[in-house]
């Protein structure tokens, strides 16, 4: 983290007074210099910028690539080795810094940012320094944008009461949602997931499911932690998530899910490779080969395609995540091309505005993720695919009933405390939807108010699934 | 005004949090009032009202199964409390005997030397056993940094609902009953069992690869020759007439030895067995592993002619405000007698001590 920073620092400083030497030297010379001249200036500078930009990301991603993605390329080399019966590639023993994949984005996007001359770059390494390293967005994001957090992460703070009650609810909803509902339904779903031999048919749909809600509550109960305990401090962090499960389409669900790290690979991975001059080559050439239609979707399904599998690889170095990143990428393109069959299907019946249909498109959804997140579950691509496939071939409804989920390492009483989690769950994302539910208990009864936090914090205290023989310090994208 | 109310608010809420989880955290904890009664032990020393013993015990099962205060006191007058727990480690025992002299300065100490050959701590049930009732106190802070396991956390011996929070789905009528008072289970720290069990088979003696005690052990044992010493009281180093687990006369030889050299006194009650007039065909519940009532009266009297003789403890037995409190003493374990073989007679076995039975 310290090279990325100082690095970064160093780095972002010249790019800035570039920009600076650029604009007074345009500003001395304007009445003399002929346009020309003027974009050949801007170019040599640009060029400049661009060599030390490239330095920047080779050192900062060179550093994610070597810790995060050595053992990865090794393996891979050692599978195609050993088709040749040569002598493998030992692993390295490499030490994963705590959330290497956020601090690097961010740090990367500001560097960006700053070459773009979107803002001049922070003169204070320290300050610099703070931004990269601010501790509650370490562990699991989301992912800051400079300009954004620094308004808040540099003023001045005096105390405030609002802020900080705010912030402790926060803190308390995301441990209700991490403790008392992820960590208890991991175990029914590490059983699951653990043992392919046994679990097939209906327990990889039950294991689907819960892995959905496990994820869904420890990704968004540790963001919630995060932004609470900014929020104490006085600091805002953007939100992550704006209740992802009742999207209507992948495409809606990821503008919803993980917000920040879909914007950051819109802004900093998918414009640039779109408006890159050999994209932009291509594009032409494909329009010209493959006619208007096709070849204007040559560059945009190759952009989003490497969107996809970077996506899909930041998550993890492993070919489950690649296949998964893909997988999105796939539906995604998919849903797109059949957009004119859906917009027949609608003119003719109507539905689209119906209640039903909405419902429909929502659980479409939901059972789509979860289906492409089975990929996050289980050993390899081919166990992953194989145990979908079990699904409808080995479905069997009375292995449920048969007292099968009381074999999954949970009690009854887990079940009721997770059917009463999710339910809250969803009814707390019900009334987000007409806005901030924090705000709308500010509003409400004293009593009920502190009843309510009461509550919550003796739910966290007695219902979590913390202690000796639980790991409750293991966020899921903390390895990330 | 207004942040005034604000404050009052929020310590209402605090303390109203407070009360629920200390309330929560009383129904929480196991109560061992009716099963695993061993866990209720270490708590029965504080409910004590008069806390001025002449001889305490600390040490594991061999002092809370070998010794009956209530034989000592009936016999020679002599006050005693067994601090004992099960597999009390001697890090344990070191940590109780500091705490109880913040109470009282006893004549006497006694302090069973099986835990000797632990040099780590052994389960975390145990350590449950012996520091969760223990006042909160500088001695109780050491004794948990002293006694955890590597995946213990040290919150949860502050905050046991930390611990325990999980048996919520687990609560019986045993915790709702026992939840803010619990019942006296033992003899002044003895825990009586009247059932016995003769001995068949001992296992044979396994070679050991070192008999040497660990520095860790000696380590507390002087700490303990030293507390005795600076409160002026005598510390008398016994190994109880249990014939499992084995005392190897290697690790008898080291117990001499360091007696020998700090002045202490060390009986190996093995080898007065005939003298005590302990049968182990009757003696015994379970095959030789610990004494019962019967065993235990007989250790009593015998350890309680060496008491009195060699550290010339007075009788009490003339004071009346004391005997009083004995005759309450006497009268309970009297009951408990008589409520064990009427179980014994009616079941074959003591519900107490057989879960299994218990629950079928």
């Amino acid at each position: 983290m310290v090279v990325t920073i100082l690095t970064t620092y160093l780095i972002t400083i010249e790019i800035g007074k570039l920009h600076t030497r650029r604009d007074i030297f345009l500003k001395e010379n304007k009445a003399t210099l002929s346009r020309d001249e003027k974009k050949a200036y801007r170019e040599i500078i640009k060029a400049k910028q661009k060599k030390l930009l490239i330095l920047c990301l080779f050192v900062d991603l060179g550093i994610l690539a070597v810790l995060k993605y050595t053992n990865f390329a090794i393996s891979n080399a050692n599978a195609v080795l050993r088709l040749f019966h040569s002598q493998e590639i030992s692993f390295m023993d490499l030490a994963l810094p705590m959330g290497i994949s956020f601090y690097t984005f961010q740090t990367v996007g500001y560097l960006v940012d700053v070459y773009r001359g979107k803002y001049l770059p922070e003169k204070n390494l320290g300050k610099l320094a703070l931004f990269v390293s601010f501790f509650p967005q370490l562990i699991q994001g989301p992912i800051s944008r400079f300009d954004d957090l620094s308004k808040t992460l540099f003023a001045e703070h005096s105390f405030d009461g609002r802020n900080v009650t705010f912030g402790l609810q926060r803190i308390l909803w995301g441990f209700f949602k991490k403790l008392v509902i992820a960590d208890r339904i991991l175990v029914a779903v590490n059983t699951i997931t653990k043992d392919p031999e046994n679990y097939q048919g209906i327990f990889v749909f039950i294991g689907m499911l819960f892995y959905a809600v496990q994820l869904y509550a420890d990704f968004t109960g540790g963001i919630d932690i995060t932004i609470g305990i900014a929020q104490v401090f006085g600091i805002k962090v953007q939100e992550n998530f704006q209740r992802p499960f009742f999207s209507k389409s992948i495409t809606e669900y990821w503008r919803r899910w993980h917000i920040t790290m879909g914007t950051w690979f819109r802004d900093y991975v998918f414009y640039p490779i779109s408006i890159s001059s050999p994209m932009l080559k291509l594009s032409k050439t494909s329009r010209t080969k493959l006619g208007e239609k096709i070849g204007k979707r040559v560059p945009v399904y190759l952009s989003s395609i490497t969107v996809w599998f970077a996506t899909g690889i930041w998550h993890g170095a492993s070919w489950n995540f690649i296949v998964w990143g893909l997988m999105n990428c796939f539906v995604i393109i998919v849903s797109q091309e059949f957009e004119p069959f859906y917009s027949k299907f609608h003119n003719r019946f109507n539905l689209r505005g119906t209640y039903g249909f909405r419902l429909f498109q929502v659980m479409r959804t939901f059972l789509l993720m979860c289906s492409i997140r089975i990929l996050d579950c289980y050993r390899d691509v081919g166990t992953s695919f194989k145990m979908f496939g079990t699904m409808f071939t080995k479905w069997r409804f009375s292995d449920v009933f048969q007292g099968a989920l009381l074999d999954l390492g949970l009690e009854k009483s887990d079940y009721y405390v997770l059917a009463i989690g999710v339910v809250i769950l969803v009814m707390f994302s019900l009334k987000q939807r007409s806005g901030n539910v924090w705000e709308k208990m500010e509003n409400g009864p004293l009593l009920l108010r502190y009843a309510i936090n009461i509550v919550l914090l003796i739910s966290v205290i007695t219902l979590g699934a913390y202690g000796i023989g639980y790991d409750s310090n293991q966020f899921i994208y903390n390895q990330f | 005004m207004m942040k005034k109310t604000k404050i009052l608010q929020v310590a209402a809420a605090a303390l109203v949090t407070i009360i629920i989880l200390v309330f929560l955290e009383k129904l929480l904890m196991p109560k061992y009032m009716t099963q695993i009664l061993e866990g209720a032990l270490i708590s029965e020393y504080y409910q004590e009202k008069e806390k001025d013993h002449d001889v305490i015990f600390v040490g594991d099962c061999e002092v809370y199964e070998s010794f009956s205060p209530i034989t000592l006191w009936e016999k020679f007058g002599i006050t005693s409390f067994i601090r004992g727990s099960a597999q009390q480690l001697i890090w344990h025992s070191y940590y109780l005997l500091e705490e109880t002299l913040r109470y009282e300065k006893p004549e006497v100490v006694v302090f069973n030397v099986l835990s000797m050959k632990y040099d780590v701590p052994q389960k975390e049930a145990y350590n449950r056993m012996a520091l969760d009732d223990m006042p909160m106190s500088i001695t109780k802070l050491k004794a948990i940094r002293a006694s955890m396991m590597e995946e213990e956390k040290f919150i949860t011996y502050l905050f046991p609902i930390l611990r325990y929070h999980s048996r919520w789905s687990e609560l019986t009528s045993e915790d709702l009953k026992y939840w803010l008072k619990r019942e006296r289970i033992s003899h002044n720290g003895y825990l009586m069992r009247v059932d016995t069990k003769a001995v068949t088979t001992i296992p044979t003696k396994k070679r050991l690869p070192n008999y040497e005690f660990s520095e860790i052990c000696y380590h507390y044992l002087d700490k303990m020759t030293a507390l005795c010493k600076e409160n002026d009281i005598e510390l008398v180093l016994i190994k109880a007439p249990s014939l499992y687990p084995h005392w190897y006369d290697e690790w008898d030889e080291q117990m001499r030895a360091y007696a020998e050299e700090n002045d202490l006194y060390y009986i190996n009650f093995l080898d007065y067995t005939d003298e005590i007039g302990i049968d182990y065909s009757t003696d015994t519940y379970d095959g030789g592993l610990h004494l019962n009532l019967s065993g235990a009266e007989k250790m009593s009297e015998y350890f309680g002619r060496i008491l009195t003789e060699k550290y010339n403890l007075r009788d009490h037995r003339e004071d009346a405000e004391l005997k009083k409190i004995w005759d309450g003493k006497i009268a309970f374990y009297n009951q408990t007698i008589e409520m064990q073989f009427s179980e014994l007679e009616l079941l074959g076995y003591i519900k107490a001590f057989n879960k299994k039975k218990e629950e079928g």
